[in-house]
């Protein structure tokens, strides 16, 4: 589903992303873990379109398409969900309208209709059920004034709306209490087909408790240094990251 | 000058109140069109409007239909409403909804017919032309205008609307509408005037509005400029408010090639609340100037300030927030708020708050910014699958929100959020 080759990006002059090769199938589920600042949340906004990032070579094929000759909302709308490590506070638009005009744009790409408020408002509940968030949220402008819990609940609302192929998470158990983790857990668990796939960067072992990986990946200084299975999860929480990055 | 004196020799075409009139035109004559060297005008030119000298537009036939009119003017079927066009009032375009008994609607001409007297105490006592020239030529060459008077205690629950049209028939001519309103003590109501045009002719509006809301007497007054954007237009509004009154004003402007909207109001009565809001969206070349003005002359008063703008193009915001506090004016609660986006490398805005306090124990504050599109936010909607532009207006919707919320009529309020939607829509992605 997702290749990616060889990717190098920069900020302005400063190479952040030093040549990263992924691979990630259909109905995998992969972790990124590695210490602050080693490029985890680069990767995932290079993936989603960030502007901000200039790719200066490699290549990263989505469902057998060019993902990066493509615009960031092309991307959404071919399946690409990024789950932001901050989400963006959006002032004076209601999180329903914003929703709202996701989903159907998203529909409207694929050539279905759209829904109407009513309608939407219907779907909403059961998604709403899926993250325990109450309806009130949705009249509230996007993430303004949310407690960073809810900012990250909302994100997996998102998620279950606009149902993605691939989705990204970049680091939403951070922040949560245990409740909230295991809700949003669940959540992620829900939307789990044996058609799309789910990328997981965490810090934490114990999101990996509840959202089981077939791939853990150490990112460091802009390089995957280490791939394994669970178990690394296991052994980095165990030993820190020193062990591997040493050297690298 | 001299051409404006032929002008007024020629007209009025009625002889009413000519030494009000007169005096007028005289006090226009010796203030001339301000320059940018008079602290009021430092950020616009009207030059533009200077040069061209526009006279009052000859009355004619009207070639405005009903159907433009219902498809123009924001309102609702039971509001009442009088239609002008080219600065003539048109009975026929206009509504008459059922008023409360001894409320009067009426044009200026009619009232000076019917109640000379009502006119003659109260025309020019509110909006002095001494300092203001815009006010002094609107003085000397009205030709009609609105009259409103509701009574002590009587409330209007459907809104009053006054519509300006000018068509190609005004273009190279000047209108100079003129508004007279009382709210005796207790009563309420709301006004909606809307300026607007067929077409795009180039003439010149100068409207003066004077506005006196009684002892705990409420006043919405909504105020939508749609000017054709080869236009002019001038337009001050003049209130006084007594004890525990409140008037709320909002100012839209969207059209004109040069505008200026000037909200005054003097705070006589202990307790008084003023409620002033705006939204300009401009782009092209166009100018919009939007100055207020509120004197707090008695104590406890409030005033709540809140313009925002929208630039794109090359166009220019100028916003000056006038705000006196007499001596007397002890308790004052004053807050001014003002923000502009920029949407375009070309466009600039000017923003100056003047704060004169001359009470010790009062709360003032003023706040402006100036910024651009979020690119975050902009982001972050894009990787949901909004396209760009949806983001774009729906951004700059976002930013518009905070003061359209401040309508509350929700037929003007959709309207007018639609018009934020629709006016900065790139058919063209960047
Ligand atoms: N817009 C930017 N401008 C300058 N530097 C940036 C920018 N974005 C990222 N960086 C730098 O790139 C490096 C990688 O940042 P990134 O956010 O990808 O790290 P991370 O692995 O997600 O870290 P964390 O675990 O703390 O979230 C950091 O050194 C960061 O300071
Ligand atoms: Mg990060």
């Amino acid at each position: 589903m997702l290749t990616i080759d060889n990717l190098h990006a920069n900020v302005g002059d400063k190479e952040i992303l030093k040549g990263i090769s992924l691979t990630v199938n259909a109905g995998e589920v992969h972790a990124i873990m590695g210490p602050n600042g080693s490029g985890k949340s680069t990767l995932a906004q290079v993936i989603a379109g960030h502007p901000g990032y200039a790719v200066t070579s490699g290549s990263i094929t989505y469902d057998g398409t060019d993902l990066l000759a493509q615009q960031p909302e092309e991307r959404a709308q071919h399946g690409v969900f990024l789950a932001f490590q901050y989400p963006v506070e959006i002032p004076g638009v209601t999180n329903a309208y914003f929703l709202r005009s996701a989903y159907n744009e998203i529909r409207k790409s694929k050539g279905e209709e759209e829904v109407d408020p009513m309608d939407f408002l219907d779907l909403m509940e059961q998604k709403l059920k899926l993250v325990e968030m109450d309806e009130v949220m949705l009249h509230r402008s996007v993430n303004a004034g949310f407690s960073g819990g809810e900012k990250k609940r909302n994100e997996i609302l998102q998620m279950a709306v606009l149902a993605p192929k691939l989705a990204i998470l970049d680091e939403t158990d951070s922040g949560l209490d245990i409740d909230a983790l295991r809700i949003v857990a669940h959540g992620v668990n829900q939307l789990k087909r044996p058609d799309n796939a789910t990328i997981l960067v965490t810090h934490y072992q114990r999101l990996l408790n509840y959202i089981v990986p077939d791939f853990v990946h150490v990112l460091a200084g802009g390089r995957i240094v280490k791939s394994g299975g669970k178990e690394l999860a296991l052994e980095l929480e165990a030993k820190g990251y020193d062990w591997i990055t040493e050297g690298a | 000058m001299s051409t404006y004196a032929d002008a007024f020799a020629a007209g009025p075409s009625h002889g009413w109140l000519p030494e009000l009139r007169k005096s007028a035109f005289d006090r226009f004559t010796a203030l001339g069109f301000p320059t940018t060297r008079n602290e009021d005008w430092h950020f616009t030119s009207v030059t533009k409007i200077a040069e061209r000298t526009f006279k009052p537009v000859k009355p004619g036939t009207c070639a405005v239909s009903q159907k433009a009119v219902e498809r123009m003017a924001h309102g609702e079927a039971d509001w009442h409403r009088l239609v002008f066009v080219n600065g003539r009032f048109e009975r026929g375009l206009s509504h008459f909804a059922e008023l409360p008994a001894d409320v009067t609607v009426a044009t200026l001409n009619e009232m000076l017919k019917e109640s000379p007297e009502f006119v003659a105490e109260r025309l020019g006592k509110l909006a002095s032309f001494d300092a203001h020239p815009f006010t002094a030529l609107n003085t000397a060459f009205t030709q009609d205008g609105v009259v409103i008077h509701v009574p002590r205690g009587v409330v209007v629950d459907a809104p009053i609307q006054i519509v300006h049209i000018c068509d190609d028939k005004a273009a190279g001519g000047a209108v100079h509408p003129r508004l007279l309103v009382v709210a005796e003590a207790q009563s309420q109501f709301t006004i909606v005037e809307s300026y607007l045009a067929v077409g795009t002719p180039s003439y010149f509006t100068n409207a003066v509005a004077e506005i006196e809301v009684g002892s705990g007497a409420r006043v919405d007054h909504y105020k939508v400029q749609q000017e054709s954007t080869e236009a002019f237009h001038v337009g001050t509004v003049q209130v006084t408010q007594a004890r525990d009154s409140v008037y709320h004003s909002f100012s839209f402007a969207s059209g004109a090639a040069l505008s200026r909207t000037n909200v005054y109001t003097r705070l006589i009565g202990e307790g008084a609340e003023a409620k002033l809001n705006g939204l300009y969206l401009v782009d092209g070349t166009q100018h919009a100037d939007h100055q207020t003005f509120v004197e707090h002359i008695a104590p406890k008063c409030a005033s709540r300030e809140l313009y925002k703008g929208v630039l794109d193009g090359t166009s220019h915001g100028v916003f000056n927030g006038k705000v006196y506090v007499d001596p007397l004016a002890q308790k004052t609660d004053g807050k001014q708020t003002n923000h502009a986006l920029l949407l375009s490398e070309g466009s600039r805005v000017d923003t100056k708050p003047q704060l004169e306090i001359f009470a010790d124990d009062v709360k003032c504050t003023h706040g402006a910014t100036v910024g651009k599109l979020d690119q975050v936010g902009l982001f972050y909607m894009k990787s949901r699958g909004i396209n760009a532009e949806a983001a774009r207006t729906l951004l700059i919707y976002a930013f518009a929100a905070e003061v359209l919320e401040t309508i509350e009529l929700d037929g003007l309020r959709t309207q007018l959020e639609a018009a934020v939607f629709e006016q900065f829509v790139r058919t063209t992605p960047e």
